[in-house]
C-alpha cells in the first residue's frame, strides 16, 4: 500500500510507470502475507517491484514503449517474471522506457520522456529510464531492467542508484521482448549491491526457452558479499580518462577509486586499445540484429493496425510499420537494413563482427592481469531532456563506456559515487565472464565503506 | 556522407516501412549522419580477424523436433484485431 501511494502521489510528475498493476498487487500481498505466515518464504517474498514494460506479463498490456505494442496483452510471463513472482514478489506496474529499448534518455518512448527525481526536466538515461527513476524516487524497492549497450548501467548513474547486468546469457530472453539479441541482457536495478545480489540470483539460471541461455547453474551471489576485497586488483582504464568525460565526473571516479585503495585493493593502469570502436560496432551490429528481430511486427498477428484503408498487402505492412513505429526506431530498423543489404554487408557489418572480436580480445587480455576493471559510467551526469534529441550520434556517444561490456558479453554494473551540481555520478565495474559473485562483493563492500547509495532525491523523502 | 533520398526510399520498401514525405529530410540527414559516424571501422585493419557473432563463443543449442507446447491459438488471437475462423484476416492479396 505504502508503493502504490507513493506512485499514485508521486508519478504524475516522473511518468515512470507506464501501467500500473494495483489489484494484482494487492492480490499478491495477501499471497505473500500467507507464504510467509506458513513459513514458506524466500528473502524475496512481500517485496514490492515493478518490471521494465519490455518484459511479457500474462494478462498485462505490455508495450515495449511503443505505438506498436500499446494495445498489446501479453498472453503469457516472461521467465524472469516467472521466477520473481515464484520467489513472491509483488508486481507494482510496468515502467516507462525508451521504445524497443532503443534510446539513451527514454526520450523516444511513445508515452513521453521519464523526469530525474533529482531535478525536473533532466533525464533519467535509458533506456531502463522508467525503472530507475521509480527506483530513484522510491515508488519501488526494485525494478527490473534490459541493458543491450548500457540500458540498465546508464540510467542507474544517472538516478544515482545501483544496477547490473550480467554475463551473456546468465537470465533468460524468454519473453523479453528482442533488440539485438546477441547483445541483451536483463537485471535488476535496486538501491544497494545487496538487493541487486538477491534479485540476480533468482533472475538467473538455464532456460530450455531461450536457445542462447547459458547451460550452467545459477551463480550464488548473497554469500559472497561479505567478502572483504583486500589484495584485488582493478585495472583502470586510462582512455576511459580523455577528453570526452566531464572533470568533475572524472574527479568523482577518481575518488571512489581511491576508496577501493583504503580497501586494500591495487589499482593498474590498463589500456583498452580497440574501444574507441566499440560504439560504431555497436551502431552496425544491434541495428542490424533489431531490424531482423523487428519484423515480426507486421500489425496482423498483433500490435498496431493502419486505420487507412488499403488494397495492397505490402502497403498494408508499410503503413502499419510506419505509423506503429517511432522516429529513433525507424532509423534503427534502417540503419540494420543498410548494413545487411548486398554490397555492404562485408564492409559494415562483417567488419563490425571483426571489430567486436579486437574489443573483446582486449577485455580478455586485460583480464589475464586484473580480477576487475572499473571507471566512470557515463561521460557526463544527465543532461536536460530535449539536449541531444537533434543528433542521434551525440545521443549514442553517451554509451561509450558501457557498450563495451555488451560486445564483449561480460557482467558489469553502476553504483553511485558521488554528484556533480545536484546529480548523481556512477562508477562503473567490468568483471570478467561469469564473475558477477566479484562485482558484486566489490560493490558491497565499498557500500560498506561510503553512503551515495543511501542518498534520496529532496523532493521524495 | 550523404546517402541520397532514393537510397532511403530503397531500404523503405526492403524494411516494409512507411517514411512520410514529411519525415524524408530527417531520416536522409540523420540516417546520413549515423552511417557517416560508423564509417569510422573501415580505419581498422582486420584482415586476420575472426569475425566474432557470439560473446561466449557458444554453438547455438537446438532441440528436439518434438511438439512442447499446447494449442492456445484462441488466446493469441485474442490479440489480433481481424480474425474468423481462426484465421487472421488481411487485404485481399488473389483477384
Amino acid at each position: 500500500m505504502h508503493f502504490l501511494e507513493r506512485i499514485k502521489r508521486y508519478d504524475d510528475s516522473l511518468n515512470a510507470f507506464i501501467t500500473t498493476t494495483d489489484a494484482q498487487a494487492l492480490a499478491q500481498a495477501d499471497a505473500a502475507d500467507a507464504r510467509i505466515a506458513s513459513g514458506t518464504a524466500t528473502r524475496l517474498t512481500g517485496i514490492p517491484i515493478a518490471h521494465k514494460d519490455i518484459f511479457c506479463t500474462n494478462d498485462v498490456k505490455t508495450s515495449c514503449g511503443s505505438r506498436m505494442l500499446d494495445n498489446f496483452v501479453s498472453p503469457y510471463d516472461a521467465t524472469v517474471v516467472s521466477k520473481l513472482a515464484d520467489a513472491g514478489v509483488i508486481l507494482l506496474g510496468k515502467t516507462n522506457m525508451d521504445e524497443f529499448a532503443m534510446g539513451s534518455s527514454n526520450e523516444t518512448s511513445f508515452y513521453g520522456a521519464v523526469q530525474n527525481p533529482w531535478k525536473p526536466g533532466f533525464v533519467p538515461g535509458g533506456s531502463s529510464g522508467g525503472s530507475a527513476a521509480a527506483v530513484a524516487a522510491r515508488l519501488c524497492a526494485a525494478a527490473t531492467g534490459t541493458d543491450t549497450g548500457g540500458s540498465i548501467r546508464q540510467p542507474a548513474a544517472l538516478t544515482g542508484i545501483t544496477g547490473i547486468k550480467p554475463t551473456y546469457g546468465r537470465v533468460s530472453r524468454y519473453g523479453m521482448i528482442a533488440f539485438a539479441s546477441s547483445l541483451d541482457q536483463a537485471g535488476p536495478l535496486t538501491q544497494t549491491a545487496e538487493d541487486s545480489a538477491m534479485l540476480l540470483e533468482v533472475m538467473c539460471g538455464f532456460d530450455e526457452r531461450d536457445s542462447t541461455s547459458l547451460n550452467e547453474p545459477a551463480p550464488v551471489l548473497v554469500e559472497s558479499l561479505q567478502k572483504p576485497i583486500r589484495g584485488m586488483t582493478i585495472g583502470v582504464p586510462d582512455n576511459f580518462f580523455d577528453d570526452g568525460l566531464d572533470a568533475d565526473n572524472a574527479a568523482a571516479v577518481r575518488t571512489a577509486l581511491a576508496e577501493f585503495e583504503k580497501l586494500g585493493a591495487k589499482l593498474k593502469p590498463i589500456t583498452l586499445r580497440h574501444i574507441e570502436l566499440s560504439v560504431p560496432a555497436y551502431y552496425v551490429v544491434a541495428p542490424a540484429e533489431a531490424s531482423s528481430n523487428l519484423s515480426r511486427f507486421d500489425g496482423i498477428r498483433f500490435g498496431y493496425r493502419t486505420e487507412a484503408p488499403t488494397d495492397d498487402l505490402r502497403e498494408f505492412y508499410m503503413r502499419n510499420r510506419g505509423e506503429g513505429f517511432g522516429a529513433e526506431v525507424k532509423r534503427r530498423i534502417l540503419t540494420g537494413t543498410y548494413v545487411l543489404s548486398a554490397g555492404y554487408f562485408d564492409a559494415y557489418y562483417l567488419q563490425a563482427q571483426k571489430a567486436r572480436r579486437l574489443i573483446s580480445d582486449d577485455f580478455l587480455e586485460a583480464f589475464e592481469d586484473v580480477d576487475l576493471i572499473a571507471g566512470p559510467t557515463t561521460p557526463t551526469p544527465a543532461f536536460e531532456i530535449g539536449q541531444k534529441t537533434d543528433d542521434p550520434v551525440q545521443m549514442y556517444l553517451n554509451d561509450i563506456y558501457t557498450i563495451g561490456a555488451n560486445l564483449a558479453g561480460l557482467p558489469a554494473m553502476s553504483i553511485p559515487c558521488g554528484f556533480v551540481n545536484e546529480l548523481p555520478v556512477g562508477l562503473q565495474l567490468i568483471g570478467p565472464h561469469r564473475k558477477e559473485d566479484r562485482l558484486l562483493q566489490a560493490a558491497h563492500q565499498y557500500q560498506q565503506a561510503t553512503d551515495w547509495h543511501l542518498k534520496l532525491p529532496p523532493a521524495f523523502i | 556522407m550523404s546517402l541520397k533520398p532514393e537510397a532511403i526510399e530503397k531500404l523503405c520498401d526492403l524494411a516494409r516501412l512507411e517514411v512520410g514525405a514529411d519525415e524524408l529530410d530527417d531520416v536522409v540527414d540523420k540516417l546520413s549522419r549515423i552511417v557517416g559516424f560508423v564509417d569510422q571501422l573501415q580505419s581498422v585493419d582486420t584482415s586476420a580477424v575472426e569475425p566474432m557473432a557470439h560473446p561466449l563463443s557458444q554453438p547455438q543449442r537446438l532441440r528436439a523436433d518434438v511438439v512442447t507446447e499446447a494449442d492456445q491459438h484462441e488466446r493469441f488471437q485474442a490479440n489480433a484485431q481481424h480474425v474468423m475462423d481462426g484465421l487472421y484476416l488481411v487485404p485481399k492479396v488473389i483477384e
